[in-house]
């Protein structure tokens, strides 16, 4: 079912329109009540009356997660604060948070968004979804949550953690649906196959996202649970979940492009690649009010198509994610950046900035592990003053990205040094 | 009173035990004695050699992470239950041992090495019990 079909089905030229009188209208609103937009725009000699549609989009400077970092926390809020009925977060590049607030409507919007990924998954008022996204400062809980109940569907608030508990409610509540990430569904599938509970479920649909994933381990999904699996795509800056998600034909994500306009842009010129070359994701969010972005780099690479798709819907769809333009790694739907660890490693002062992140999937589950140079500074020749070094480091790390670590010591200059861009990922996880 | 032990940081992969002797065996150091403590992840190797300066120095060179640690020997006889009468009087005292192992010395004794958190207050107790405590200059005669 088409949950909007007036916006999702609309002409191309009629989207243009009515993308071109929302950017109009965001522009205008982040000029007059956002110091800093106005600034960035003056700079480059830029005024609202330049804008006169979406062919003028490519005028307007680029947002990136350092200006989010650089007006921590609220500085690119558009509304004031006893508008702002919800703030999330999400991690930056280093210590700060990145900050995102929510006015009622854009609640209201974003619900709606979600509502149509839902829908496009197959769902509606009849079914009980289980949401097993974390709840909290991470939009994925709330905004499933919210997406579902304006469904109409029965929404059982799962969050993480508790597997069993999961499964158990699925099989007795007779869920039909579930919203989490990809790789926690693999871990819960294998968990209802190892208790002998596959067939026991009522399971139709999946709705996962918040981190990579390949179209085989879709099919994996699939197979293992015979239901359908969808890929909803979103990031907190511009919204949550509910930006994108693909429709039963599986080519491509739906983008509700009449609230977040995209465009694909080479990561290097920054100039504006053509339908369906690969480039980097940019957003401007065309309704929000508490935090509109304008043209904000996602750093996500994919490529983006305007043609009609078979379910009937003419919005824009982007491609599989094809990797990302920064160094930002996805672990069990959290952000980490490198720098992160770097951050908390200098921190401690003990540890050497040298060190090395090893991402791995063990059973589905993605793992974390920092690999640490013991430098003379801070080596004992007791076992248990290193195992206390490495229950610091790893609580510091913890601290710090919001996740938990394993840390390994490892012999000095074992770690590669490099003259250009260090490497400091390991990514084992076949994702791409 | 005090011999210098050597520590070297050893990460749990095959071969790198062997580098470190290895580098020893060039820089031409004695081992006399040696321990190796294990975790699940790397290993501590722990030495009492001839020329503990020069081979802590060598192993830096090949930029393993090694250092030179303050412990007691101590000289026991062959005789039922010496150890623990030692090991008694510096538990009275109040002194933790945090770590100990076999030390040979070539001679026809059954010495050991105690590390513990006050080394100097162990070695007055165990002076006082009549014992005698080995020095660096001995070992490498």
């Amino acid at each position: 079912m088409i949950w909007n079909e007036a916006k999702e089905c609309m002409s191309r030229d009629e989207m243009r329109e009515l993308q071109s009188k929302r950017l109009k209208k965001v522009v205008d609103r982040v000029y007059h009540n956002v110091e800093y937009y106005r600034k960035k725009m003056q700079a480059v000699g830029i005024e609202p009356g330049d804008i006169k549609g979406i062919e003028d989009l490519s005028k307007l400077p680029f947002t990136t997660k350092d200006d989010l970092r650089d007006t921590y926390p609220f500085g690119l809020f558009a509304a004031p604060q006893s508008e702002i009925v919800r703030i999330h977060a999400s991690s930056g590049t280093t210590g700060k948070a990145t900050v995102v607030g929510y006015t009622r409507k854009d609640i209201e919007i974003w619900s709606e968004c979600v509502a149509r990924a839902f829908s496009q998954a197959g769902l509606n008022r009849n079914d009980i979804i289980q949401v097993a996204y974390g709840y909290g400062l991470f939009t994925g809980g709330l905004g499933a949550h919210y997406g579902a109940e304006h469904l109409g569907a029965t929404v059982v608030p799962m969050s993480t953690g508790n597997t069993k508990k999961l499964t158990t409610m699925m099989k007795d509540f007779g869920a039909t649906a579930i919203a989490c990430t990809p790789s926690y569904l693999l871990h819960i599938a294998e968990t209802l196959e190892a208790d002998g509970d596959l067939d026991k479920i009522k399971l139709k649909a999946a709705i996962c996202g918040a981190e990579p994933w390949t179209e085989q381990m879709r099919l994996q999904i699939e197979e293992k649970l015979h239901i359908n699996a969808f890929d909803i795509y979103g990031l907190s800056e511009v919204m949550g979940p509910g930006v994108a998600c693909d429709c039963q034909y599986h080519k491509g994500l739906h983008v509700y492009e009449d609230h977040f306009l995209p465009e694909i842009v080479d990561p290097k010129t920054l100039q504006p690649v053509g339908e369906n070359e690969t480039g980097e994701l940019v957003f401007t969010t065309l309704t929000k009010e508490g935090i509109p972005l304008i043209r904000y780099r996602t750093k996500d690479l994919t490529s983006i198509s305007y043609d009609k798709c078979e379910c009937g819907r003419t919005l824009a769809r982007i491609s599989r994610f094809k990797g990302r333009s920064d160094d930002m790694l996805i672990i069990r739907g959290v952000n980490v950046f490198p720098s992160q660890v770097e951050a908390a490693l200098l921190e401690i002062g003990e540890a050497a900035p040298y060190y090395m992140l090893i991402v791995d999937r063990v059973n589905n589950l993605d793992t974390l592990e920092v690999q640490v140079e013991v430098d003379e500074k801070f080596f004992s020749d007791k076992i248990s003053e290193l195992e206390n070094l490495t229950k610091k480091i790893a609580h510091a790390i913890q601290q710090g990205i919001g996740l938990a670590v394993k840390v390994k010591l490892v012999e000095p200059k074992t770690i590669e040094r490099s003259m250009g861009k260090a490497v400091r990922v390991i990514d084992k996880r076949k994702l791409v | 009173m005090f011999i210098n032990q050597l520590s070297v940081f050893i990460e749990n992969r095959t071969g790198r035990l062997d580098e470190v002797l290895e580098s020893l065996k060039e820089a031409g150091i004695n081992i006399i004695s040696l321990s190796l403590a294990d975790s699940s992840d790397y290993g501590l190797l722990r030495m009492i050699v001839s020329e503990p300066e020069k081979a802590k120095e060598a192993l830096k060179a090949k930029e393993f992470t090694a250092m030179l640690t303050p412990v007691l020997g101590v000289k026991l006889s062959h005789q039922v239950g010496q150890l623990q009468v030692l090991l008694a009087e510096i538990c009275k005292a109040g002194i933790n041992i945090e770590y100990t192992y076999a030390l040979a010395t070539g001679s026809d004794d059954a010495s050991i090495v105690i590390k513990t958190a006050d080394l100097k207050a162990a070695a007055e107790v165990l002076k006082e019990t009549g014992v005698e405590l080995i020095t660096s200059d001995e070992l490498v005669k």
